[in-house]
């Protein structure tokens, strides 16, 4: 075939005619995850590569919206499958971990560590990790508050631990869902150059709660003030994170609906550990029984219940 | 071929041998057939070797008995006698309290089962019901631990009793996740042990602050 053919994009079947025709011809296989562009057809980096693949109508049929790599080209009802969302080796989970916690500015959390290898592990499991640190936390919280007072009767409140995990995992997979719904909403209507798949925000929102571990365990501190710091503290880190995820990929849209989706994710972050420490923590001090009124004619004591 | 086309073999030759592939594992269903047995010795065979396996976790060796000819009859038995023994805890108010006898088991073996789901999903080598059978017969020290805080607190529920039953828990949490470690960590891909260890750690602590924090009515 003439060279000139061989610079532009050529189907599966015209490479097996040119072997044909040329068996001595050398090939080369190029593996997925290398960055240099297989052929001078517009193969745009990372971020575009949704739009590439529409472009280039190369579907694959088991590859649906939701998935942002054509690595994962097992069909969905297989085990392989899903064995491809846990294909992480232990140091990149601890990096993954330490970028949530230290934020490093100008960097974005899901180009730096997922590149691209978003896992379930991490998210899953610190969520459950998070569920139960809450419950023993506020159950230890609240028994070292009540210790000692006389009406006091310690319970496990088990039943707290699966309002907690509702919660905490509803807060970790639909609120991702939601945003991946409205940024592809939004990238309908205006081209945005980053974009995200659902399972790299599940991965940023996941490993973002990583640091409501050891901010539950510190709130055993019966201070008020202490575990108000901490609130703010850990806001800071972990939504620190989340904007400078979200924020380019909202950039370029209107300027009110980029601070608007920002300002959401910030405000529900917020919720959470708001809602959590109210909800799982008794107050410090305040929760006083009303004083044994010695009873002078046989009347009954209120406390309270 | 050729050649062969005037092979034959003489009428006068017996040919005679073993048809029957020798089986290499020996499995005495086919030597006899265990209907004609009493009901006392196939009874007796399979608790013989539901004590095995209970041996073999308070002595955890490399041994892959508990591999090999796993049950799940320990596990049932040990996840009943736990969350029966984990009842009549305090209960008074509509949702403090204790866990009910469902939640102990749901606790039990969902956990088991998305710990395997974890450990084959990362790439492990072992089978579903091989890491079931595993982490079941492994709660066998924190049963123990929960008998041994039931009877100190028959005695009482001071603080003193307190410290006892967190050593206690404490040092049968510790021998759990050792025991179970110990049988799971060759079937896991060598730079991912850490990631399946892990949950297991979770899934004893969380059984052992059931255990801890019963408190009796």
């Amino acid at each position: 075939m003439a060279t000139a053919d061989d610079l532009k994009f050529q189907e599966f079947d015209d490479a097996a005619n040119l072997l044909a025709a040329n068996p001595d011809a050398t090939t080369i296989s190029i593996d997925e995850p290398v960055e240099i562009p297989k052929n001078q057809h517009s193969r745009l980096q990372e971020p575009g590569r949704e739009e590439d693949d529409e472009l280039l109508g190369t579907d694959d049929s088991d590859k649906t919206e939701l998935l942002a790599g054509q690595k994962k080209s097992a069909p969905f009802w297989t085990f392989e499958y899903y064995q491809t969302f846990f294909d992480v080796d232990t140091y990149q989970v601890l990096d993954r971990i330490k970028g949530s916690v230290f934020p490093v500015p100008g960097k974005n959390f899901v180009r730096l560590y997922i590149r691209s290898n978003p896992d379930l592990y991490g998210p899953f499991w610190i969520c459950a990790t998070l569920v139960f640190t809450i419950a023993v936390s506020g159950n230890l919280s609240n028994f070292f508050i009540h210790l000692g007072k006389p009406t006091y009767h310690y319970v496990p409140e088990f039943r707290k631990v699966s309002i907690a995990s509702t919660t905490i995992y509803a807060y970790a997979w639909l609120v991702p869902l939601a945003l991946w719904g409205f940024l592809m909403w939004r990238n309908s209507k205006v081209m945005n150059i980053v974009s995200y798949s659902f399972l790299e925000i599940v991965c940023v929102y996941g490993y973002s709660l990583f640091i409501y571990i050891p901010t539950a365990i510190l709130w055993i501190i019966p201070q008020k003030v202490v575990r108000w710091v901490l609130v703010v503290f850990s806001l800071c880190l972990s939504g620190s994170v989340l904007v400078m995820t979200f924020w380019p990929a909202v950039r370029d849209d209107n300027r009110r609906i980029a601070v608007a989706t920002v300002a959401t994710i910030l405000l529900l972050h917020a919720l959470l550990a708001v809602g959590c420490l109210a909800y799982f923590f008794d107050a410090p001090e305040l929760d006083i029984p009303a004083p044994i009124i010695p009873a002078h004619n046989g009347t009954t004591v209120i406390t309270k219940s | 071929f050729p050649g062969l086309a005037d092979v034959s073999i003489p009428q006068d030759i017996p040919v005679e041998g073993e048809i029957t592939v020798p089986v290499g594992s020996h499995s005495p269903d086919e030597d006899y057939s265990t209907l004609d047995e009493p009901v006392k010795d196939t009874i007796m065979r399979d608790l013989k070797a539901v004590g095995k396996k209970f041996v073999h976790v308070m002595y955890p060796r490399k041994s892959s008995a508990l591999l090999r000819d796993w049950d799940l009859w320990g596990p049932l038995v040990l996840c009943v006698s736990l969350a029966l023994m984990l009842q009549g805890g305090s209960a008074d108010s509509k949702d403090d309290g204790g866990p009910q006898f469902a939640e102990v088991f749901v606790i039990i073996w969902f956990g088991a089962v998305v710990i395997t789901l974890n450990s084959k999903l990362l790439g492990g080598t072992i089978s579903f019901f091989q890491s079931l059978c595993v982490l079941g017969y492994c709660v066998l020290p924190l049963t123990v631990a929960m008998l041994v805080c039931r009877l100190v607190l028959l005695a009482g529920a001071g603080t003193i009793s307190f410290i006892i039953r967190l050593i206690v828990v404490g040092a049968m949490f510790a021998w759990s996740t050792l025991a179970s470690t110990a049988f799971l960590a060759d079937s896991q891909p060598p730079n991912r042990k850490a990631l399946v260890v892990y949950p297991i750690f979770l899934f004893y602590f969380v059984i052992s602050w059931m255990i801890l924090t019963f408190t009796p009515q």
